[in-house]
């Protein structure tokens, strides 16, 4: 048996104890993961240097400080997550139980990617403990010093039954996905999610998949240059452009192209100084591997800005490539790195189309003070999520669901969604064993005359909100009605002893 | 041929007039016009495949398409409206919002059994959500694929929802196009084809399966009630309904009242020969005659087991004492042969349900709500109904679907319209106010900085 396989059955074994049932295991256990991050925060952001050379505070800014919010989040709403939810009854279900039950699957894998080896990971892994899942962790193994620090740590402050953690490579993940899981949850790649869905696919395993994608960004000529592009910037050049929904190229119409890499360049020398290979807080490529992916990428384009690099550091300048086309080398694939191009296009209508051509992205981003224009975006074009007038920052709200759609991914996560994602919501009907009579119209022998009491039942199927609805406004009206009566015979009576004397 | 269908489909999915609700709208129109002008013609179908009951099909079918359909007119402005959701602090200015939008072109597989509810219930919710949809129903139901291909292109928008019909190799052909939900109804054996074939082009799917479904009785519950609950939901369209309560679990000391309670009921509903019963259905054809059949082979039923091959007919059949690793208990029946196994009391029955794949429902008759209470607690399944069968499917509410096993995904009412829809995360924020972001920009010791500087000039005030 390989340590996969047994690692795999020991997490079965330790859920079917029936120990994650319990809210109060689950919140102690949410606790502990909260424990871990801010105690160990000094440790995590070495190995996060380390692996992507981020400082301190940019994995505080983009790891532990969302991880810290999401987990809070769970504690706080696991009890109002978990509970029964009612539903809407009908006529027929009028006096029984209805409601959806949500339950854990059982044992979920995750699988994590280098980008934001924590974050990426340890979110997932927020959702399946909170909805009472046993969870099997894989970190990636390119963020290697991120992963063994998961490996060694995790175990002190979390289940080590419930909540294992398995490093390795492709071949220790292949043996991971041979494994018969609940749920799986992979961040990564499009290539890597067809094999994760496929080898699910024998178990009848269902998927959430975070891909990428290129996402779009529009800036509108009308538009507040100076403070679209500083947020493009931010957005772009965060973790080296390593971000799944960082914004991955520019559209623009040709008049505004040279003012658009002017203010990028401001922001540039703002953010990240004169030397930004200098500067501590501008990060580096994951590894050689995509460093040369990277560069190959920029291949037959002209550099507007930046351009320098350095192999043995694995640093890429934040470089910008002015009057790029849809069939230049670096819109083949997903950029994933420092590296903007802008596309020049002669409005809206040819922007639209320009990403209604290519698989439906992460993220559309849409720069415009015109709200018109930005519905247009909206209704016109798909994408997993839509961000107007910023970058990334959709990610940060917990009440909207972080996910992708075709080619971008399936299934969504974040908040009471990871939650959900990672439950079984189950449909439970408590009828008693009475009223047999209402019953007899649907048992043979069937006459028309059954038939015809059915299709009352069934085919006129009132909710109970609008039948409370609309006694709550026939009661209303009769009370109104009543008091205008008493009113309006009270008044004629004073009137006519005020008259004094009636008609005869 | 069904290559041209999808690209036509695609092409017109495109064109955008599935935009407009008031398309969708008219559509839905149509598709109610088609079930109540062609109610006859539907139910001669069916008469022709599978022998259905005259009066089963509108009770089992078409009211429940109807009254979807009538969901989704009332509902579809409120269910395609964009949906606001808590901000927070940093958004507290912004729009933020979920926006449902179509997926684009979904493939719907339906299955012999329902033919008609299998495969409309997901295409209105397809067309609610602004979809185009390719629509597969099961060769094992003829005469229902030709007029439902007939009759959707009379009614529906040709283009936008085509029918196509044929064997295992179209539907192969047809998985190897690229669609952007797959609906399918089935075994789950088929359903990990589809998944795999789904899984090349990272296209979501949706999987109805099936499994063995129990059915527990409490000793203490009224039984007479319970049996006959239980034998309309097993008995109707002769077992061949995903979820017939599959196998009863009870204690050997109710066991006999049990069988006695059926059969008294079964005389109630067909009468002492179901073959000459016009409410008593038929196998759909042969090879599941001879499947059903095989699975009883070497049990003597204490109910029916009488058959005529000639007529694909089974009678109402029950077996008693199964022995819990026969064949019988190996696969889903679908069929009208109900065995009893007995077990020493619930939690016997717990450890029974748990040790076999998750099924897509479960049922329990126990007065007992503490009782019911734990059995729910300590099981999982698709759904449960209690002190009935197959129920919580008629509430459009409930989300219907399985686990496991018995499938993902879930359908019904406002659930077809979520799950064929992308849930989009919408955040607009406004260009000004950028000072509230200066603290996110790098350098990440600005703040410090900014606030050194601050001091600095103070200091020198």
């Amino acid at each position: 048996m390989s340590r996969e396989q047994l690692v795999v059955e020991r997490t079965r074994k330790a859920f079917l104890t029936g120990s994650t049932k319990p809210l109060k295991f689950r919140i102690q256990q949410l606790q502990c993961l909260l424990r871990f991050i801010t105690e160990r925060r000094k440790d995590i952001a070495d190995a996060v240097h380390k692996d992507l050379y981020k400082s301190e505070h940019g994995t505080e800014l983009f790891e532990t400080l969302g991880l810290e919010g999401d987990i809070q989040l769970a504690i706080e709403k696991v009890w109002e997550w978990a509970a029964p939810r009612p539903v809407e009854k009908t006529l027929l279900t009028i006096s029984d139980e209805v409601y959806i039950r949500p339950e854990p699957l059982g044992v979920v894998l995750i699988i994590g990617a280098w980008n934001y080896p924590w974050a990426v990971t340890l979110k997932p892994l927020v959702g399946a403990i909170a909805a009472g899942n046993a969870a099997v962790i894989k970190p990636s193994e390119i963020s290697s010093h991120s992963a063994k620090l998961m490996e060694d740590l995790l175990p002190l402050y979390l289940d080590k039954d419930l909540y294992p953690v398995v490093t390795g490579g492709v071949t220790e993940t292949q043996e991971l996905l041979k494994q018969r899981f609940d749920h799986i949850f992979y961040t990564g790649n499009c290539t890597v999610g067809k094999l994760v869905m496929q080898a699910a696919a024998q178990h009848l395993t269902p998927v959430s998949l975070e891909l990428g994608g290129k996402s779009p960004c529009f800036i509108d000529k009308n538009c507040d240059l100076n403070v679209a592009c500083r947020r493009i910037t931010w957005g772009k050049f965060v973790n080296c452009g390593q971000t799944c929904i960082a914004p991955d190229y520019i559209l623009c119409e040709a008049s505004i192209q040279s003012r658009v890499v002017e203010e990028i360049r401001k922001c540039i020398k703002e953010f990240y100084t004169e030397d930004p290979k200098t500067f501590k807080d501008y990060g580096r490529i994951v590894n050689q591997r995509h460093f040369r992916r990277v560069v190959a990428l920029m291949e037959g384009s002209t550099v507007a800005l930046g351009g320098d690099r350095d192999e043995s550091q694995c640093y890429i300048a934040p470089t910008v490539l002015k009057d790029v086309t849809g069939t230049s080398t670096v819109m083949t694939e997903e950029i994933f790195g420092p590296v903007l191009p802008i596309i020049t296009v002669s409005g809206l209508d040819e922007a639209i189309g320009f990403i209604n051509e290519r698989e439906k992205p992460l993220v559309v981003y849409v720069f415009s003070h015109d709200k018109k224009l930005i519905r247009r975006v909206i209704t016109e074009t798909s994408s997993g999520a839509l961000l107007a007038n910023d970058c990334l920052v959709h990610a940060t709200v917990s009440a909207l669901p972080f996910g992708g759609v075709g080619n971008s991914g399936m299934g969504c996560y974040q908040g009471r969604h990871g939650f959900d994602r990672l439950s079984h919501l189950r449909s439970c009907l408590i009828k008693k064993l009475n009223m047999e009579a209402v019953n007899s119209m649907r048992y043979p022998p069937h006459t028309a005359k059954k038939m015809g009491w059915v299709r009352f039942f069934l085919f006129n199927q009132v909710s109970v909100c609008r039948l409370r609805r609309m006694a709550l406004l026939t009661l209303v009206t009769v009370v109104a009605g009543t008091v205008w009566l008493k009113y309006f015979t009270s008044n004629c009576r004073n009137t006519l002893s005020d008259t004094g004397g009636r008609s005869v | 041929l069904s290559r041209q269908a999808v690209q036509r489909a695609r092409e017109a999915f495109q064109s955008g007039r599935t935009r407009p609700l008031e398309f969708r709208l008219q559509q839905l129109h149509a598709l109610q016009r088609m079930i109540t002008e062609k109610e006859t013609e539907i139910a001669t179908a069916l008469k022709q495949d599978i022998n259905r009951v005259r009066y089963d099909t509108p009770l089992l079918e078409l009211i429940g398409i109807e009254n979807e359909i009538k969901l989704a007119i009332d509902r579809m402005a409120q269910w395609a409206a964009p949906r606001p959701v808590e901000k927070n602090v940093l958004t507290i200015s912004d729009e933020v919002y979920i926006q449902p939008e179509p997926l684009g072109v979904v493939l719907i597989i339906g299955a012999w059994n329902y033919p008609w509810a299998l495969t409309l219930l997901p295409l209105v919710g397809a067309i609610a959500a602004g979809n185009a949809a390719v629509v597969k129903p099961s060769e094992l139901s003829e005469y229902s694929s030709l007029l439902l291909r007939a009759l959707l292109s009379r009614y529906l928008d040709k283009e936008l929802y085509p029918v196509v019909t044929g064997g295992v190799a179209e539907t192969q052909d047809l998985l190897r196009l690229r669609f952007d939900h797959v609906f399918f109804t089935g075994g789950s054996t088929t359903g990990k084809l589809v998944m795999e074939a789904a899984a090349q082009h990272l296209t979501p799917v949706t999987l109805e399966l099936g499994g063995k479904s129990p059915c527990y009785i409490d000793k203490d519950c009224e039984i007479r009630v319970a049996c006959r609950r239980i034998t309309w939901g097993k008995f109707v369209n002769c077992g061949q309904t995903c979820i017939a309560p599959d196998y009863i679990l009870c204690e050997p000391s109710i066991q006999s009242q049990v069988v006695d309670c059926i059969r008294l009921t079964l005389l109630e509903f067909y009468g002492a020969d179901p073959k000459c019963s016009p409410d008593y259905g038929r196998i759909i054809n042969q090879r599941h005659f001879n499947r059903i059949m095989s699975l009883m082979e070497g049990y003597t039923p204490v109910v029916g087991g009488q058959s005529d091959s000639s007529q694909c007919y089974i009678a109402p059949t029950v077996l008693k004492d199964v022995p819990p690793h026969s064949r019988l208990m190996q696969e889903e029946i679908f069929g009208p042969v109900l065995p009893i196994v007995t077990v020493s009391d619930m939690d016997d029955a717990i450890r029974f349900v748990n040790e076999r794949e998750k099924p897509l429902a479960l049922y329990i008759f126990c007065n007992d709500k503490k009782a019911v209470k734990r059995m729910i607690e300590e099981t999982t399944s698709g759904g449960v109904t209690v002190n009935d069968v197959m129920m919580h499917y008629t509430l459009s509410s409930l989300p219907f679907g399985g686990v496991g096993h018995s499938g993902m995904g879930r359908y019904h009412g406002k659930h077809t319209f979520d799950q064929l829809s992308h849930q989009r995360a919408c955040l607009i924020r406004s260009l000004k106010m950028e000072s509230v972001n200066l603290a996110r920009y790098p350098p990440q010791d600005r703040r410090r900085a900014r606030r050194d500087k601050l001091n600095k000039i103070r200091r020198l005030n």
